[in-house]
């Protein structure tokens, strides 16, 4: 079925994209955490997201089977063709920006992950059920962090509140589903999106109620998608750094 | 090395016969190879040479993460992005394991951090070098560790017991760093075109000369080097130890069909060593006063990472707090 | 001072075996410690189960008492199995 495949391709990359340009951001910390456990923390998560996208991006690329490998996906694409979410994409900001959009994304993570285990594609439950222990943990450790700065000091809490602020607008483009993932669903592949925002609500409304966060309203429409590869301009940016070798010696082994 | 010039604050090795009961006792032990742990009595000089030293080990580690960080974010392929990202963490975790190991002795490792920031505290003048192009993150895994390794195994069998037992886990997880450095480079000049064989050539002709300065002036030169002999606290003469680097390395340099930028490099026979140029001294003197390269950009690095995480760390002990609060009101 | 706690760690490597003391982490609460200890003495696999306790509740001998502490059970050798003569035929004990 072409048709599905072409969608499982997409799809796929959206979870790759996901997780390598999160990977990505959690990059730029390295060596500027605000303490040396936090280092460690924060590059261990990096390190399971990038291994993940490899995962990802290697199934992608054998339904492509066009001569692109994992690396090509990762390093050669351009903007319009990264099918991540917009959340991921935007910079980290002061911790309390990292650590909303990790918890933010972290949550529908492991939702998705979760639903995934039970894909009826063989190769995406084995990638989930690998996936979930990590973002299981993920999930764990953002939370805290958002309760230790929601419930820590004034300022502390008044950053957190100011990047919820910031980010939230970036939620509906997170829980959006389309067609294609309508149709995987269907045929028992993709996670469900409905269902994934409605555990992914419960379980900011847990964290946030239990500092005292006000849960904003749900995010409206604001007229970029990263599924069709709308993104921010930071998402150029970002790109323009981690792909900066592919790009100046196209072909080259390393 | 990691722990450059570290100060003794002692003129003069002792003989057994000067020293108080104390501290015989405590030599005596030393030499018998028992390891001296925590809670041991300890002469002061040995307790504060050893914290200058292991933090100062400590401050590479973490000082080191800064020029491999400066790729982390434009590795070319996925492996070697997982790969660097792992090795710096290991970097990270190494410099923790040095200062729970000095933190021990009585140190505070916040204080000695804050003294590294001062600039009152030494780190590797290593570090204070730039990372120019990809191969730089192969030549700091093969030359920089590999410098490295040399120096730590030896330490392994230092007479501090936690600093011994740190080491012992730290040769252990970094037998992959400098293989992941080689194999970087054996890469690039296998498979790569011109442009990045050159990248290789490069990164050599400017890690060489630092990466021989990392083992410290001959030890005539040293004159901490008797002490720290005899508490067992450094194991081997810092020219012993660059001559072994230089004899394991020169072969794996002939290998990558690369040269080094020394003209006096050659083997002599006789000596069943590889004869090296003469070591410019002034330059690792200037770099490690602060005057090389990166010193300004690393330590004002480390610093705001510190002051910008303030608010953080304050954050999390007032949450502590709270938590603790709300336990015992329940 | 420090801004955070020290916490002293020790790691179960296998099952069936003693937790192990294996180094220290800061942290500003015990679950964070568990955390941290976790992402740095773990990261290979090495740990099913972590204990962190603050340093400053450990109480240890001192280093200079070891002969009154330990000395005296070095002649209580009836506490070893190899203090027992059994004749070969009665077979591994």
């Amino acid at each position: 079925m072409t048709d599905n495949k072409n969608d499982l391709i997409e799809y796929l990359l959206r979870l790759a994209d996901n997780a390598m340009i999160n990977g990505q951001r959690l990059c730029e910390w390295c060596g500027h955490a605000p303490a040396l456990e936090e280092e460690m923390a924060l590059m261990n998560v990096a390190l399971d997201l990038v291994g993940q996208a490899r995962n990802w991006y290697e199934y992608a690329a054998e339904l492509l089977a066009d001569g692109r490998d994992a690396d090509r996906l990762a390093f050669t694409r351009d903007e319009r063709d990264f099918r991540n979410t917009l959340l991921v994409e935007q910079p980290n900001g002061d911790y309390a920006v990292t650590t909303a959009k990790l918890f933010l994304f972290d949550a529908w993570h492991l939702h998705t992950l979760q639903a995934l285990t039970a894909s009826k594609d063989e190769r995406i439950a084995a990638i989930a059920a690998k996936g979930v222990k990590e973002a299981t943990y993920h999930l764990r450790r953002s939370g805290e962090w958002v309760e230790r700065l929601g419930d820590g000091t004034e300022e502390s809490r008044q950053r957190m509140l100011a990047a919820i602020d910031e980010l939230w607008r970036f939620t509906g483009d997170l829980l959006a589903g389309d067609a294609i993932q309508q149709r995987l669903a269907e045929a028992g592949i993709a996670a469900d999106a409905a269902a994934v925002a409605a555990a992914w609500q419960a379980t900011v409304e847990q964290v946030f109620g239990a500092t005292n966060l006000p849960v904003p309203q749900p995010s409206s429409y604001f007229y970029l998608d990263g599924k069709k590869g709308l993104h921010t301009e930071h998402l150029g940016i970002l790109l323009a750094e981690m792909q900066f070798l592919q790009r100046a010696y196209p072909g080259a082994t390393w | 090395m990691y722990a450059q010039l570290v100060e003794t604050g002692v003129k003069r090795v002792k003989s057994l016969e000067e020293m108080s009961p104390e501290e015989r006792a405590f030599q005596e032990r030393i030499d018998a190879e028992i390891k001296i742990e925590p809670k041991n009595w300890m002469p002061d000089a040995y307790r504060q040479t050893l914290i200058r030293q292991i933090s100062q080990h400590a401050h590479s580690e973490i000082v080191g993460m800064l020029p491999e960080g400066n790729w982390v974010t434009r590795a070319p392929t996925l492996k070697r992005k997982l790969q660097l990202m792992a090795k710096i963490q290991d970097e990270a975790g190494h410099g923790m394991y040095l200062y729970s190991a000095m933190e021990t002795l009585g140190a505070d490792r916040d204080e000695e951090i804050d003294k590294l920031h001062a600039g009152k505290a030494k780190y590797s003048s290593i570090f204070n070098y730039p990372t120019l192009n990809w191969a730089d993150m192969g030549a700091v895994g093969w030359l920089v560790d590999g410098a490295a390794i040399v120096n730590q195994v030896v330490l392994q069998r230092t007479s501090y017991g936690p600093y011994s037992r740190a080491m012992i886990r730290i040769c252990k997880e970094e037998s992959f760093h400098q293989r992941q450095g080689y194999e970087i480079l054996l890469t690039m000049m296998r498979h790569g075109n011109q442009a990045q064989k050159d990248m290789v050539q490069d990164a050599i002709n400017r890690l060489w000369w630092p990466s021989l300065m990392m083992f410290g002036p001959s030890d005539a030169d040293s004159p901490n080097s008797a002490q720290s002999m005899s508490w067992k606290i450094k194991r081997m003469s810092n020219d012993d130890l660059r001559q072994r680097f230089i004899d394991q390395t020169v072969p794996q340099l002939e290998f990558l069909g690369c040269t080094a930028p020394d003209p006096d490099l050659k083997w002599n026979e006789e000596r069943g060593h590889y004869d090296f140029g003469q070591i410019n001294w002034q330059e690792f003197y200037d770099v490690l006063k602060g005057n090389g390269p990166c010193n300004r950009e690393r330590i004002a690095t480390r610093r705001k990472a510190l002051d910008d995480g303030k608010w953080v760390r304050e954050a999390a002990v007032a949450h502590a707090a709270k938590r603790q609060q709300k336990q015992n009101a329940a | 001072m420090s801004e955070w706690i020290l916490f002293e760690v020790f790691v179960r490597s296998k099952h069936g075996l003693n937790h192990k003391h294996v180094g220290s982490v800061h942290a500003a609460d015990a679950n964070m410690a568990l955390e941290s200890a976790r992402d740095l003495y773990t990261r290979r696999n090495e740990g099913v189960s972590i204990w962190v306790v603050p340093s400053a509740q450990i109480t240890a001998t001192a280093g200079d008492e070891k002969e009154p502490f330990f000395d005296p059970s070095q002649d209580k050798v009836y506490r070893h199995a190899s203090f027992y003569e059994l004749p070969d035929e009665v077979g591994h004990m």
